[in-house]
């Protein structure tokens, strides 16, 4: 991959840009997530998951994501990986666990991919 | 007159939180990272700055998308460390130096940088996990902290050459100080590293290996990048290099490196470390 700056802005596969369009699609998702800052928000959801995302009300997509636990469709419905980070986080998850959902990956391919990159 | 002795850059992701909560320093997979950083620890022995000046990213605890500042300035007493929702345990508050943020904001506004003062701001892992690294010892640290956030998570973000800028904007604000201060810059984050998407996982070592070498000598190589630039060579969060940008605008045109360290992989990231110090 050459290393100089570019003048170009094609798009870059396999990543979203949180936008402007991204975070309008989002904000009731990432809401939601930003509440999970709280222990309270986290206790309250996990009490009654379909309740939760109503009262921020989340669109059908949303939902199903937030129910799927599918990270791709979750940013794909306009969730924000640094709030998406506490939902990921409050369910027991990590990066490693997330990336390997993402790109298809075992865990354990997933972290070979990361050493791999050290070499 | 206060002065700038020097910067230094580090990763702040919150796995090493919790790997120095769980004191995994010997640990094989660890210990490559923070063997980097006794170093550090001894030149800030030797230097003894007073205030650190610790730019940061906030990533969902004390901003949410309802308002999302470009810059802002802590300007509070203390600064508050609070749960971010996945366990890292919240550490006590860090005190500040309100009266020189106040000095830094009258600057940098009259300077043309319409930064956001906050007098309440709570301090996440991109600014915690730095002082933990370079203070272990929080009984013994007598530094006090200016936060610096900058906005990382809803896109525009500013440009690199924005934030070197506001750097050396800082920089002349400090050295414009009536004390006699010693200050450090941390700039954290970094270096390339990409949680989301297909394209999670991805690194780039060619990419990190020629900042840590540019940022010395030719910060403004690094300048000329755009954000899109930074996102497709360091991937999406690796755009955090904007602020090593703004520390390493802070020290000045001549500055001499006194330790490096890089490491593949810490979580999702090749971590690098680098001491500055002004000339
Ligand atoms: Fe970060």
């Amino acid at each position: 991959m050459p290393l100089q700056p570019s003048p170009t802005k094609d798009p870059i596969p396999g990543t979203v840009i949180f936008d402007g369009a991204m975070a309008m699609r989002g904000y009731a998702l990432n809401k939601m997530c930003y509440s999970f800052n709280e222990e309270a928000g986290r206790a309250a959801f996990l009490a009654d998951e379909d309740g939760y995302c109503d009262r921020f009300g989340l669109n059908e997509a949303q939902k199903a994501a937030i129910k799927a636990r599918n990270a791709l469709d979750l940013i794909a419905a306009g969730g924000n990986i640094y709030y998406l980070a506490k939902f990921i986080g409050m369910l027991g998850l990590n990066v490693q666990d997330v990336g390997a959902q993402q790109t298809g990956m075992t865990v354990e391919e997933f972290k070979a991919k990361l050493q791999a990159a050290g070499h | 007159m206060a002065k700038i002795v020097g910067g230094v850059t580090t990763s702040h992701i919150p796995a090493i939180g919790n790997a120095i909560a769980k004191e995994l320093f010997e640990d094989p997979y660890w210990k490559p990272f923070f063997d980097g950083y006794p170093a550090v620890r001894a030149w800030l022995d030797k230097v003894k700055p007073d205030v650190a000046i610790v730019v940061y990213n906030d990533h969902g605890l004390n901003f949410f998308l309802d308002k999302m500042p470009t810059f802002s300035v802590g300007a509070a007493f203390e600064y508050e460390n609070r749960d971010e929702g996945w366990g890292l345990q919240p550490l006590p508050p860090y005190p500040g130096d309100p009266e020189l943020s106040w000095h830094l904001i009258e600057s940098l506004v009259a300077d043309e940088f319409d930064i956001c003062s906050c007098q309440e701001m709570a301090v996440d892992h991109g600014f915690t996990v730095p002082m933990s690294l370079l203070w272990p010892d929080r009984a013994a640290r007598t530094v006090k902290t200016i936060p610096v956030a900058v906005n990382t998570v809803q896109h525009p973000l500013p440009t690199p050459a924005r934030c070197f800028k506001l750097g050396q904007a800082i920089g002349r604000a400090v050295e414009s100080y009536g004390k006699d201060l010693k200050v450090v810059v941390l700039g954290t984050g970094g270096l390339s590293h990409q949680l989301d998407g297909e394209r999670a996982g991805f690194i780039n070592k060619a990419f990190d290996l020629m900042c840590l070498e540019k940022i010395v000598d030719e910060p403004e190589t690094l300048a000329r990048y755009s954000i899109h630039d930074l996102v497709r060579l360091a991937g999406a969060q690796g755009a955090e290099l904007i602020l090593w940008l703004i520390m390493r605008g802070a020290l000045g045109d001549k500055v001499s490196k006194v330790h490096s360290n890089y490491h593949i992989p810490i979580s999702n990231t090749g971590a690098g470390l680098l001491v500055l110090e002004s000339a």
